[in-house]
Order: structure tokens, then C-alpha cells, then sequence
């Protein structure tokens, strides 16, 4: 599962950002597939990127001077979402796959850790980025024309900085002559989240990524999810010290935070957990109890 | 009603599928598609970090 996992990742981020000339030219692909979004974290101003950023495109109609809301993305959400849940984190975003990839650098083990201090709570952040740079700034931190500039993209987005600022900075002197501060302090964030990937296991996902706080609002009733045998379970607790983002996958396998990575599901010994792809097994009304076949109680999302 | 609720939960991700294609669908006729098109195939200033 794990090396397959890999591969969709690499083969998914060299489709999405696939686009040679770009990259040779310093130009960007302007054909018809830029209406389309990839439904990961991917810059539209990366020379390879063949669709557009969902929160970039979110933050374009919520910034117009109108102030409108955008149907499209928001049921753009709701299919991905409701099909896909978290899956997209763990298997087709570049960003997560770059973070993945500084992880494996060998570190000692005593520096290494699975959360943040304060990840009880941290988690929660992204939530409040989602709600203030990414709605509520390109709504009404407007200029003197009434349009709201892209915020999240702006002020934040290590995928932008890395896969647009840099890339386009290398290859278009011009650019380089006009950037200044804040480049600088988005290359700051950059630096640090990449820093900080080689300590703990995806930071951006965990508490930044707005698009992950999306996701995981339909993680506990999406189409892909996980199905926990619990009759088979012996409590041992070995999926739960497997979990990256730090989830008790014995009580909440479908929880929000939950990326679809499946190691949980290698570690257990008898094979309790698995995916299911389809609607979740509840028991009737009658017999229908907080547990669950799967054990997912919650239908909530925090 | 315990019944309906019940439903409701089990069928929930088949109605946000089909009222997501309907909100894309209504999306696209209200132009939106193309307002971030516009902005897709321009160098994002903000998301390269000038200005």
C-alpha cells in the first residue's frame, strides 16, 4: 500500500504539472483543462500546471467586485469531497507528497515526532484560515475597485511560493527585479514548513492547509472510507501508534484528520481495518447505535 | 422520523453528490468558471509574492 501510494503520488503531480514548455519557456499553459480543477493544493501559477487551484479559484469568484458566492466551487467541494473525503491529502496533492518526501530524511529518531505540542488544538487552525484568508478577505478586504485579492495565496501558501514564486523567479528575470517583501516572507513560511516536514509528519496538512480543512468535513461520511472489524479487534492499540496524524483509529477511523495513508491498516494483526469504497454500513434504525459497524460514531466534523 | 434521519445519514454523501454536480452545473452558467480561467492562465502576482 505504501509504494503504491508513492507512485499515485508522483504520477499525479508529474500529470498535474506536466506541462514541459512551461518550464522551458517560463510561460504558463493556457489551454482549455485551466477550467478544470485538480482537487489538491496546486498553484495555477506553476509553469507545469495543467488545472487550477481550488482555493485559488474559491478565493478568484469570492473576490470579484460583486462579492458573489461561488456555486461551482462550492459543489466542486461537496462532489470531492463526498466521493473522496481525505484521500486527495493523502494521495493526490504535490504539496503532501513533498512533505512526505522530507520526512524520510534521516534525522535522528529523538528529534523526530509525530504532532506539535499544542496539536490538540493547533489542529484546529486551519479551520480559521480557511474562514478568514480564504473567505472572509477576498470577500471584504476589497481595494478601491471593490475586488479582493486572493489572501490565503497571498499571505500563506507554501505551494504557490514553491511551485509558482520560485520556479517563475528562476525563470523570468524580469520578475525577479519586482519581488521584495513579501516574497521574502513567503519564502520564509516555505522555508519553515519545509524545515519543519523533516521533524514532523506533514505540519502543513495537520494545522495550515485550507483545502484539507475542507476535506475533512466529509471525512466520517465519504464514499472512501475505512470499515473497522470490531469483533476481530483485539485492542492492541498497534494501528494507533502506526497513525502519522496522530488518530486513536480504534475509536475514529473515519476522523477528520484522517488522510486515507493506510498504515494503520498494514500494522494491524488481524486485519480489522479495511477501505471501503461505497456507503457505510450503518444497521437499521432500530438497532442503530452510536458504535456503528465501523465504530464511527460521529457524524459531526470537529 | 427516526427512520428518515436514519436515511438521511446513509444516503447523505449520494445527496451531496448529486446537489454538488447541480451547484457546478448552476456555477458554470453563471460565468464562474471563466473568472477563475481569467485568472489561471495569468502569472498570480499575489501567489508569487509581488505586491
Amino acid at each position: 500500500m505504501k509504494h503504491i501510494r508513492t507512485w499515485i503520488q508522483v504520477i499525479w503531480t508529474a500529470l498535474t504539472n506536466g506541462y514541459v514548455f512551461g518550464y522551458l519557456k517560463g510561460t504558463l499553459y493556457r489551454g482549455k483543462w485551466k477550467k478544470l480543477c485538480v482537487p489538491g493544493l496546486n498553484c495555477y501559477s506553476c509553469p507545469g500546471a495543467v488545472g487550477s487551484c481550488p482555493i485559488g479559484a474559491l478565493q478568484s469568484v469570492l473576490g470579484k467586485h460583486n462579492r458573489s458566492i461561488s456555486w461551482y466551487m462550492i459543489g466542486f467541494f461537496l462532489l470531492v469531497g463526498s466521493i473522496f473525503g481525505r484521500f486527495v491529502c493523502g494521495f493526490l496533492c504535490p504539496f503532501g507528497l513533498i512533505q512526505e518526501g522530507l520526512h524520510k530524511v534521516p534525522i535522528l529518531k529523538r528529534f523526530k515526532r509525530k504532532n506539535l505540542p499544542g496539536h490538540r488544538w493547533l489542529k484546529y487552525l486551519k479551520y480559521g484560515i480557511l474562514i478568514v484568508f480564504v473567505i472572509l478577505l477576498p470577500l471584504y478586504a476589497v481595494d478601491q475597485f471593490g475586488g479582493g485579492a486572493p489572501a490565503f495565496c497571498k499571505w500563506l501558501c507554501p505551494s504557490g511560493t514553491l511551485m509558482g514564486g520560485w520556479i517563475q523567479s528562476i525563470r523570468q528575470p524580469q520578475l525577479r527585479r519586482v519581488l521584495g517583501g513579501l516574497f521574502a516572507w513567503k519564502s520564509i513560511v516555505l522555508i519553515g514548513l519545509l524545515l519543519l516536514s523533516m521533524f514532523v509528519y506533514r505540519p502543513f496538512c495537520k494545522y495550515l492547509c485550507p483545502l484539507g480543512a475542507v476535506y475533512s468535513v466529509f471525512n466520517p461520511i465519504a464514499f472512501y472510507h475505512m470499515e473497522l472489524q470490531r469483533e476481530a479487534c483485539i485492542s492492541c492499540g498497534k494501528c494507533t501508534r502506526s497513525c502519522p496524524m496522530g488518530i486513536a483509529v480504534m475509536e475514529h477511523p473515519n476522523d477528520p484528520e484522517c488522510i486515507r495513508c493506510g498504515k494503520c491498516i498494514g500494522s494491524c494483526p488481524e486485519q480489522c481495518l479495511k477501505i471501503h469504497f461505497g456507503l457505510h454500513k450503518n444497521k437499521g434504525p432500530e438497532r442503530e447505535n452510536l458504535g456503528g459497524a465501523d465504530g464511527d460514531g460521529r457524524t459531526g466534523c470537529l | 422520523m427516526r427512520k428518515f434521519l436514519w436515511v438521511c445519514r446513509k444516503y447523505l454523501p449520494v445527496l451531496l453528490v448529486i446537489a454538488g454536480i447541480g451547484l457546478m452545473i448552476l456555477g458554470s452558467r453563471l460565468g464562474e468558471v471563466i473568472v477563475f480561467y481569467r485568472k489561471a492562465v495569468m502569472i498570480c502576482l499575489e501567489c508569487i509574492g509581488v505586491g
